[in-house]
């Protein structure tokens, strides 16, 4: 037996430690467009004592070493460049704490978003999650570690900003702990008032250490939830629109989608404004603010409300939403991918155009999906292309017009989410370069002998 | 391969391996191994990969597919248009195996047992009948109804007892009934879902024929891994019969009044079998009977009709036991799943999940607190012991 194998083996146990070519196979790719790289060994851990006797492994024999959740960013971020271990962290998914007064919840580092959002509805009815849009498989820590998006961003930011505590494993095998937790059993703040360090780990997609529990705040659940679609035929309304609607304060979550097929959703820009409430007064008093928001553009004829069936509410009103997933099969090929920029809302009309040719030049069916982020401060916005994974064709352009994108996002003044390798080393060429040096610091202070996740945030 | 034209549309987003709600993993081989190659999106990718050239044929790849228990909980649950085709495309694979000679021992000796002595325990068809030696059980010849009792309900001591309490059932009602005994040939499903497609064939054409030569229209399955290859199977081949599972019949009966179950107070829970529920679309005749039975308090476990956890007994499993073992086996958890309700029996309504389930209380210790028992074992108690 390989002596890796041997020493991964006892930490673990023969059941959860792998070098076979399916998991190397398996393992070494995601359901997005980059290239694969297949890792040595696939370990699955379940404590953190395991996790720390692994890294102190990875760290005496430089094996590099890529924490994973469900591996859903379809960006690469967990392909292990340089081989080395990946740990599937989804053994470790216990909700180990929720504090209902204080309204915040400690998992384990791979415990889905589904299981969370399961376990509150049925023993915390009165609680919710920023639930994402991703696959319920997709982990609570590897949601914010990247900073996700979810529900509650219209309302609280991005899903990172509702950390309320970390517990992380640092490159070296030590375990420390980030906000309020680290001075009691209390995870209410993940910084403020003392200096917030979860910074050093939020965004670096494992590259300074592995989250091995996450605390998240919690926020009312209300007793009703209904949905309405503001529709538009021009892209240069939607800025205006959407502040009016975020003046309100009454909107749960604002997104906007536009698509060329079905040909009911053609030419329209809908915004879609979910609402919620703990009674039919205050559903109808909130509905009845946000449609005199937007009298003017009503007046105008700029735009108007749609009729939403209950087939199409029920699909909106879906946590997480399935039918987001269903946009991997439009071509019947099983993928998509696309580019998430976090632009100020103001760019909307710029991103739809430049959406729009690309699909033409490209030849790529399209979906166009934004989300309203704190408020209108930013959103974030998708240029998504479904691709058919057995037409290398299709592939090669849906690459070369993410990649189009990806450039003008950046031409535009946007942030890339969940920057694929390419796109960290151009944010990092484009960014002020104190900044790119202070993060060089981070990380060779943190990660000196650069096992963690090689490859993100490197090339400074 | 069949289907091969399918595998590329795998997302691998993993709902395929949840509950409807999310709150648990729902996929049997996943439960156990945890590795994402033994959920439903990873077999799909894997079978690609291996089609394309980019792995081999090994004893990994065999167990990633032969530890698929084709429970259907991926078909339930799948976002994506063509969940219908998924265990299909999982039994396609493993026929490709089988064609190219590379099989799990388990499952050619399998194989080789059905073939040489037509069922998997090698022992001689004249056994077949023996569970049926002390009861007024009459030899098929023109009855209303065939009773199939099955490789498992003739052979194995847990699975004749089953069949002996569901023969006492119809023979208190009066129905009419024969059973083929030695006679009775193997319905093939396990052959055909372990991928041995021409062998299924040949066994499917035999019954049919055997079938209709004996004047066969009605037939009464006690295992539900049969009540799927007659009704689901078989008309591929021509073999077009009304085939009930047992429970449907029993429940049909007590809601005619041609049954009146005694009293029988106890606290029970039901494990849904897959053949029997997301394979035969029947969750509630067994329900129905359990509520007829004075005194039986029903506690539906967490996970129940279509988010049921299979016993990890499905898609040959039960013969090849690759599924079974440590801690996580789909069964252990299944009756410790079963605990928690507080029932004191967990009841089933497949010879298979009996003899899973049964083993997986031995092996978790909980001997003390629970007990499985068929649907038709606790109707036929709750005549016998009033």
């Amino acid at each position: 037996m390989d002596r890796i194998v041997q020493a991964l083996v006892e930490i673990v146990g023969t059941p959860y430690v792998s070098d076979s070519a399916e998991e190397r196979y398996f393992y070494g790719r995601d359901p997005g467009l980059m290239p694969a790289h297949a890792p040595d060994y696939v370990v699955l851990p379940r404590s953190v004592e395991e996790i720390q006797a692994i890294v102190r492994l990875a760290g005496r024999e430089k094996i590099a070493l890529v924490p994973m959740g469900a591996g859903m960013s379809l960006s690469g971020l967990v392909i292990p460049q340089r081989g080395g271990i990946v740990l599937d962290m989804k053994r470790m998914d216990r909700i180990l704490k929720v504090n209902e007064a204080a309204r915040y919840v400690v998992v384990e580092g791979g415990t889905s978003t589904g299981k969370l959002h399961a376990h509150l509805n049925r023993y915390y009815p009165r609680l919710r999650f920023s639930t994402p849009d991703s696959p319920a498989a997709a982990t609570v820590a590897a949601n914010v570690m990247i900073h996700g998006q979810g529900r509650l961003t219209q309302q609280q930011g991005f899903n990172s900003d509702m950390v309320s505590g970390l517990e992380v494993v640092l490159p070296s095998g030590e375990l420390c702990r980030i906000g309020s937790c680290a001075l009691s059993d209390d995870w209410f703040s993940k910084g403020p008032p003392l200096p917030d360090l979860s910074g050093l780990f939020l965004g670096w997609f494992g590259a300074t250490g592995i989250l091995t529990k996450v605390g998240i705040k919690l926020y009312p659940r209300k007793k009703m939830r209904d949905v309405e679609i503001f529709i538009t035929d021009s892209p240069d309304f939607v800025p205006g629109i959407l502040y009016e609607l975020t003046h309100t304060e009454m909107a749960e979550d604002i997104n906007i989608f536009a698509q060329p097929l079905p040909l009911i959703f053609s030419g329209n820009h809908h915004i879609v404004i979910y609402f919620t409430g703990d009674s039919a007064e205050e559903m109808e008093l909130k509905k009845r603010i946000l449609f005199h928001a937007l009298d003017g553009f009503i007046r105008n004829k700029d735009g108007g409300f749609m009729t939403v069936g209950e087939g199409m509410k029920k699909t909106l009103l879906d946590m997480p939403q399935r039918s987001a997933t269903t946009f991997a099969d439009v071509t019947k090929g099983g993928g998509f991918e696309y580019s998430g920029p976090i632009v100020p809302i103001d760019r909307y009309p710029g991103c739809s155009r430049k959406l729009d040719e690309l699909a033409v030049k490209y030849d790529l069916k399209y979906h166009a999906t934004a989300r309203i982020i704190d408020k209108g401060h930013a959103m974030m916005f998708a240029f998504s292309f479904t691709f058919n994974r057995a037409d290398e064709d299709m592939l090669n352009r849906t690459r070369m017009a993410l990649s189009e994108a990806s450039e003008y996002a950046l031409s535009i003044g946007g942030l890339f989410w969940k920057p694929t390798l390419d796109e960290q080393r151009i944010a990092l060429e484009k960014m002020d370069p104190q900044t790119a040096r202070l993060m060089k610091r981070i990380k060779e202070e943190l990660d000196p002998q650069g096992i963690m996740n090689p490859g993100n945030w490197e090339g400074i | 391969m069949k289907y091969a034209e399918i595998l590329h549309r795998c997302f691998r987003c993993g709902y395929c391996k949840f509950t409807l709600d999310y709150e648990n993993f729902n996929c049997p081989p996943y439960r156990k191994y945890r590795f994402d190659t033994f959920a439903p999106g990873g077999r799909m990718w894997l079978i690609r990969a291996w089609l394309n050239g980019e792995i081999e044929n090994s004893e990994r790849f065999q167990e990633i597919l032969y530890s698929c228990a084709t429970c259907g909980n991926c078909v339930e649950h799948c976002a994506f248009t063509f969940r219908e085709n998924l265990v299909d495309i999982f039994i396609a694979a493993r026929e490709e195996l089988v064609n190219g000679g590379r099989i799990p021992p388990s499952v050619r000796d399998y194989f080789k047992a059905i073939s040489i002595h037509g069922n998997p325990y090698n022992l001689p068809a004249a056994q077949r009948s023996s569970w049926a030696a002390d009861l007024p059980v009459q030899s098929y010849d023109g009855q209303e109804y065939l009773l199939y009792i099955g490789c498992v309900g003739s052979y194995d001591e847990r699975g004749r007892k089953i069949a002996q309490a569901v023969s006492r059932n119809l023979i208190r009602a009066g129905i009419s009934f024969g059973i083929l005994g030695e006679r009775e040939p193997c319905d093939g499903n396990e052959v055909r879902v372990l991928g041995e497609a021409g062998l299924f064939e040949y066994l499917a054409e035999n019954n049919i024929a055997l079938f209709r030569q004996l004047g066969v229209r009605k037939i009464i399955t006690l295992d539900p891994h049969a009540f799927n290859a007659f009704r689901k199977e078989y008309p591929a081949f021509g073999g077009d019969f009304e085939v009930l599972h047992y429970s449907q019949v029993l429940s049909r009966l007590i809601e005619s009044g041609e049954l009146k179950p005694g009293d029988f107070p106890v606290r029970v829970t039901f494990h849904d079998a897959c053949y029997l529920g997301r394979h035969g679309g029947e969750y509630e005749a067994p329900r129905r009977i359990l509520r007829a039975i004075p005194g039986v308090e029903l506690v539906e476990m967490r996970q129940n009709r279509e988010n049921a956890l299979c016993c990890g007994g499905g898609g040959g499993n039960f013969f090849t036991d690759i599924l079974g073992g440590e801690g996580d086996s789909p069964s252990r958890i299944r009756v410790r799943q079963a605990v928690e309700t507080g029932a004191e029996i967990l009841v089933v309504s497949c010879p298979q999940c009996a003899k899973m389930l049964e083993d997986a209380i031995k092996a978790e210790g909980l001997d003390d607190k629970l007990v499985i028992r068929d649907v038709g074992e606790l109707l036929d108690a709750s005549f016998r012991e009033n």
